[in-house]
Formats: C-alpha cells, structure tokens, sequence
C-alpha cells in the first residue's frame, strides 16, 4: 500500500467557538490530483492553509510522508513546508513588479542562488509556459489566462513537490474555467507535481481529478475517485449532483455524465429485458497537443463545438450524448439495432469528414493558418436492456474504435 | 436595567475602547520589535537602499521647497522682530537655531509623512486586500522582513539626512530675507549661525529626526499592515482610511514627541 503525501489523523481546528474542522481525517497521495469540494463556510480553505503550514491543528495530527508535522524540527518543518506552494484565487500577482520579477522573486528571497543562476531557472521555467515574450511585461498587462500562467510558474518555479490551488477558476467563463483546468492537468503531468485543488466546478473538475474530498459542515464526507462520488449518498452530493440534473453539462452543451446515465436506465426500464441498444464512443484524438499547439481555450471550444455536433446529429435520430472524459463523449442510441447504428455511424462519419470538421474548427476560431491535425475516432458496443453494466459498454465501444475523420492541414506553420 | 445600562454603558465603552487601544499599542510594539530585529537580515541591503531612494532622495525636492521658503518667512519675521529690540544681528543666530532645534526635524518628518508615509500605508494596504502579502506568507518569505524592516532602515537613515538638508536650505532661506532683501550685512549673519548653534542642538536635532523616523515608518506600515482588520470599512475604502489614519496619528505624534524628546534634552 502506498504510503499518502499528506494525511490528516484527527485533525480539528476552531475559531473561537466556531468548529471549522471537525475530527478531519483524509489522504492526498503523490503524483495525483485531488479536488476538494463543498459549500462555502465548509473549511476547504482553513483545510488548505493547514496543508501549508499557515495554520496548525488544535487537535490531531498532519502527516508529511508519514512523519507528523508538529513533531518535526523547526528546520525539517521549513524543508517540509517550502515543498509545497499555492496558487491564490486572485494570482495574488505583485502588481508593481514585471512578470520576471514575480516569477523570481521566490527564488530571489528564500534560496542562495545567484543571480545567473536565478535568471537561467526563471527564464527555462518561463519558456515552458509559454511567457518568454511577455518578461518585461506587468501583471495587468497580460489576459486572465496569462496571468494564471505568470502565478502557477511562480508556484513551480522552487520545484515544488505539491502545489495547492485555491478555487483557480473562479469567477471565469465556461470556456476558461475548463481550459484552467486543463492546464493545470497538462502541467501536473508535465512537472509531476501532487494537485490539490478547491473548486466548484462540478463536474468539469471531475474529468481531471483523480479523487473527489468532499467536506460538509467541516467534516470529510466522502474521499474516492470521481466516479465513486457520482454513486455516493449523502446530501451534500444531492446539492451538487441536483444542480447537474437540472442544467446541461455547461461545456458541451449536451448532457452531463450522470444525468446521461439516469435517462439511460429510464429508457432501458421502457424496453423488454431482451430489446437491445446501442452505445457509440467519440473520441478526439490527440487532444493534449491540441491544446499545447492552439491554446487551452481554443481546445475547450473544439470539444464545445464538437458535442454540439453530435448533439445536432444524433438528437435527430432519437439519441443522446454525454461528454464521457476529458476528451470523449457517448451517445446513447435506444431505439437502434446494431446494424442500423452502423449504417448511422457510417452517415455521421461521412459528414463529419466532409462538413463537419470544419464546423468544428471554424467555431473554435481554428483558421486555417493556426491548422493542427487532429483525428476523431468512434466505436459502438450492442447490449441488451438487461445485459451488461453500462461501464461495460463503454468499455467495448472503446475497443472497437476506428478512425472516422481527420483534419488534414494544408498549410504548414 | 435599562436606567442600569444607561449609568453604566458609557464605563463601559470607555473600558472597551481602553482595552482596544492598550491591545494597538501593544501591537504596534511588537510590530516595531519584529521588524527593527529583522533589518539586520542578510537580504535586506538592496531593498533598504531602494527605500532609501524612495523615501530619502525623492523627498528631496519637496524637502528643499519647504526649507527654502520656512527660512525666508523665519528671516523676515524675525528681522522685524529683533529690529524692534535693536538686535537685528543675531537674526543668524535665532533662524538656525529655530531651524536645527524645532522646525527642521518636526517639518522634514511632517513633510516626509505626506509624501512617504502615505504611500507606505496605501501601497502595504494594497497589497493585503490584494492577497500578496498573504502570497508572501506562502512562499515562505516573512512579509514583515520583506516590506517593513526595509522602510523602517530606510526611514532610520533618510530622516535625519532630510532634516540637515532641510536646515541648510532653510538657513540659506533666512540669509535670502534677512540680508539680500532687509539688508542685514552677510558677514554678521553667518557668524551668528556659526557661534549661536552648538553641537548639542545638532545633536538634538539628529535625536529628534531618528525619533520620528521610527514613529512615522511604524505607524504607516502598521496602518497598511493591518487594514483588514479595521471594523469601519473593507477593501479599497480601507485603504483609503488607514492611509488617513496613517497620516494624521503620525503628524499628531509627532507634535507629541517633539515635545517629550525636547523635554528630555533640556
């Protein structure tokens, strides 16, 4: 069994009579990413400043790689402490200072490096995400994407073993609440770094996570992967799983996973044990370089556009879709036997390549001198309406997929 | 009760507002112990200097401004003073002393305040409604060594710079008046500043300049420090109050000090 980054043994803390944390126990493994959630007032943030050191435990204990917190040495603590940074809701960008000089200046203020040395790290870790033509520039310069990037380079830049982010998305747009996202999952990746994140953003947070902390009432009352939550009762959950059934996935326009799944199993009620479906998987290929080659922005709007696609497409035919993943989507087709989804698919691939990819690229601001190839691939799995689980289904849709379209680019950057 | 309450609720604002003051000042203490023990950190020397640029040589200007025309109003006053009491000589010696003993130290640091220390408490309160100094905290690097310890030093050492600027200028003031405009002979009047002013008024001065110094940089750095606890405003309106109240306990304070350090050095 893997040994947690950090764990909470008991933890509680309170503010005169108010019990922020109560009895907190919770684990945070390396190398993974891990999203707090629940209500505000809950204690997420009081749980973060915690896992920094600007706040220690009344009661309890924290564990860094198995050693208690308050047991250690003053220096061991530094050592300990000074693994970890954080990434304010706001940046918390020094305005009077060039995006250079924020990027350094923790190198600047806690390190002996020189300054050679200084301006090679900052510069590297600056070309890295993309901000090397923007040096001299201030913070308010630049867009909110960039200073997000200007503000997590900065909680790279000492190599941290974890980073915490502070409800990064807060206050953004659909569009740029997933690309931050995004780009915190293609960084995490990059770097290797632990991410612990606050957010709302359910279920957009869900397709980067790979586990959900729920805290209520300043308990912790669910911790599992994403998908375990979807299945987990409690009210809290209803609060957030609710607000899902009642709108669209606010991305793609279409379904969200769990409502998908409940429209599912009512359709399945409608049908005879023996009538049979089917479940095609969309899959667009190659989805990290795309959103390193033309932004993360431009990525969220070509799964927007995409799932507006298939929505348009198979919504004709009494089918509906879902996003599945960070880059797939499922289509629910009830009312079609294998061949017929075939025939179908074969309709949708053929307008896809010809139409369709161009829709796609032309609503995501794709012109054809920014041109990134990118192919999408599709596979469907026949079950009967009490047959396998779904996940199952899914499971072979996925393995049968093929090709069925491709952006080919005439113009080479 | 309520006649109870009536007796007795002004003892009691006036206990809480006692106990609140006495809890600020015992802040601020330990506010100034922290940052005065911290200047000494090995990082600090590039940002001293920068505040010493910031605070010391561009108050320069508004330094001279104030010298030049407090020593011309000192000269003229004076001459048509003494020339009553037939002593239009020592006019030297009244200007330089007034200027080195009093008038130097109070209005340099007065001045200084306006310029400096109003901007100190915004700039600091701005970088705690703005999460910075929280984002410093964060990245390990003591907020009170980064942004205080450095205008406290800077303070300690432009103060009292400014002020022997401010007297020069000034003296130079009262010889404009009193000898270029009154007609009092040059000679004269630089012998009387010569004689009349000894090196224990100087010295005074200097005491006096270090004094406000301290008061001016730990008021307006605590005013900023602490904004998001004021109780009377939030946000950028907060700022605007501490930078008032920076200000104006500041100037208070000085007029206060001024008179305990003279009662001291008499």
């Amino acid at each position: 069994m893997k040994t947690p980054l950090i764990e909470f043994q008991k933890v509680s803390k309170r503010f005169n009579s108010h019990r922020v944390l109560d009895q907190v126990d919770l684990t945070i493994y390396e190398g993974e990413i891990t999203t707090i959630i629940g209500k505000s007032g809950s204690g997420k943030s009081v749980l973060l400043k915690h896992i920094i050191g600007l706040l220690t435990p009344d009661e309890g204990a924290i564990l860094f790689r198995g050693q208690p917190v308050q047991k250690m040495s003053k220096s061991e603590r530094d050592r300990t402490f000074s693994q970890i940074s954080y990434m304010f809701q706001s940046n918390a960008l020094f305005d009077s200072m060039t995006v250079f000089e924020n990027i350094a200046l923790p190198l600047r203020e806690t390190t002996h490096l020189s300054q050679k040395a200084i301006e090679e790290r900052v510069m590297a870790r600056m070309e890295q995400m993309e901000l090397a033509d923007v040096a001299r520039n201030y913070p308010s310069e630049l867009s909110g994407g960039m200073q997000k990037r200007v503000a997590l380079s900065r909680a790279l830049v000492i190599d941290p073993k974890m980073v915490l982010f502070d409800e990064p998305t807060t206050g953004q747009d659909v569009i740029r609440r997933n690309a931050i996202l995004s780009m915190i999952a293609q960084y995490q990746r990059k770097f290797g770094f632990t991410a612990v994140l606050i957010s709302h953003d359910v279920p957009d947070v869900f397709f980067i996570s790979n586990r959900i902390l729920a805290l209520s009432d300043g308990k912790v009352v669910f911790q599992g992967t994403p998908r375990q939550f979807e299945d987990f009762e409690h009210p809290l959950i209803d609060e957030f799983i609710q607000s899902l059934e009642d709108f669209q996935e606010h991305l793609t326009g279409i379904q969200s996973k769990r409502q998908f799944r409940l429209r599912n199993q009512m359709g399945l009620r409608r049908k005879g044990p023996q009538d049979s479906y089917v479940v095609a998987l969309f899959t667009l290929q190659d989805f990290d370089q795309l959103c390193e080659h033309l932004g993360h922005t431009r990525g969220q709007e070509v799964l927007n556009a995409m799932g507006a696609y298939l929505n348009k497409h198979f919504g004709a035919v009494g089918g509906f879709s879902a996003r599945q993943s960070k880059n797939q989507f499922t289509t629910f087709l009830p009312f079609s036997t294998l061949s017929e989804a075939e025939r179908i698919l074969k309709t949708f691939a053929l307008d896809l390549q010809k139409e369709g990819l161009r829709t796609i690229q032309a609503e995501a601001h794709i012109s054809q001198e920014m041109c990134f190839p990118f192919a999408i691939l599709a596979g469907f799995a026949e079950s009967k309406a009490e047959g396998e689980e779904i996940d199952l289904v899914f499971k072979q849709a996925e393995m049968m997929q093929n090709e069925i379209a491709r952006v080919y680019c005439e113009v080479r950057r | 009760m309520d006649k109870q309450k009536f007796f007795t609720s002004p003892v009691t604002s006036l206990g809480s507002a006692a106990v609140r003051w006495v809890n600020e000042l015992g802040a601020m203490l330990l506010f100034l112990v922290r940052a005065v023990l911290m200047i000494f950190h090995a990082k600090q020397f590039p940002a001293v200097v920068q505040q010493v640029y910031f605070i010391g040589a561009k108050s320069a200007v508004i330094v001279v401004f104030v010298g030049l025309f407090t020593g011309m109003v000192l000269g003229l006053q004076l001459f048509h003073t003494l020339v009553k009491f037939g002593s239009a000589g020592v006019l030297g010696t009244a200007v330089a002393l007034s200027l080195v003993r009093e008038l130097g130290p109070v209005l340099t640091a007065i001045m200084i305040t306006a310029r400096a220390g109003s901007s100190m408490a915004a700039e600091i309160g701005i970088q705690r409604i703005s999460e910075q100094i929280d984002a410093l905290d964060t990245m390990r690097i003591d907020p009170l060594r980064y942004l205080v310890s450095p205008r406290i030093a800077a303070s300690i050492i432009s103060f009292p710079l400014l002020t022997a600027f401010f007297d020069l200028i000034g003296i130079l003031g009262g010889f404009i008046t009193g000898v270029m405009l009154m007609g009092l002979n040059a000679g004269t009047y630089f012998y009387h500043v010569r004689t009349g002013v000894e090196m224990e008024d100087i010295t005074g001065g200097f005491v006096k300049a270090v004094v406000f110094a301290v008061l001016v940089s730990m008021i307006c750095c605590f005013q900023g420090y602490y904004t998001h606890l004021r109780r009377d405003s939030y946000g950028a309106k907060a700022v605007g109050l501490s930078t008032t109240s920076a200000v104006v306990l500041s100037c208070v304070l000085i007029l206060v000090a001024d008179y305990v350090v003279t009662s001291l050095l008499l």
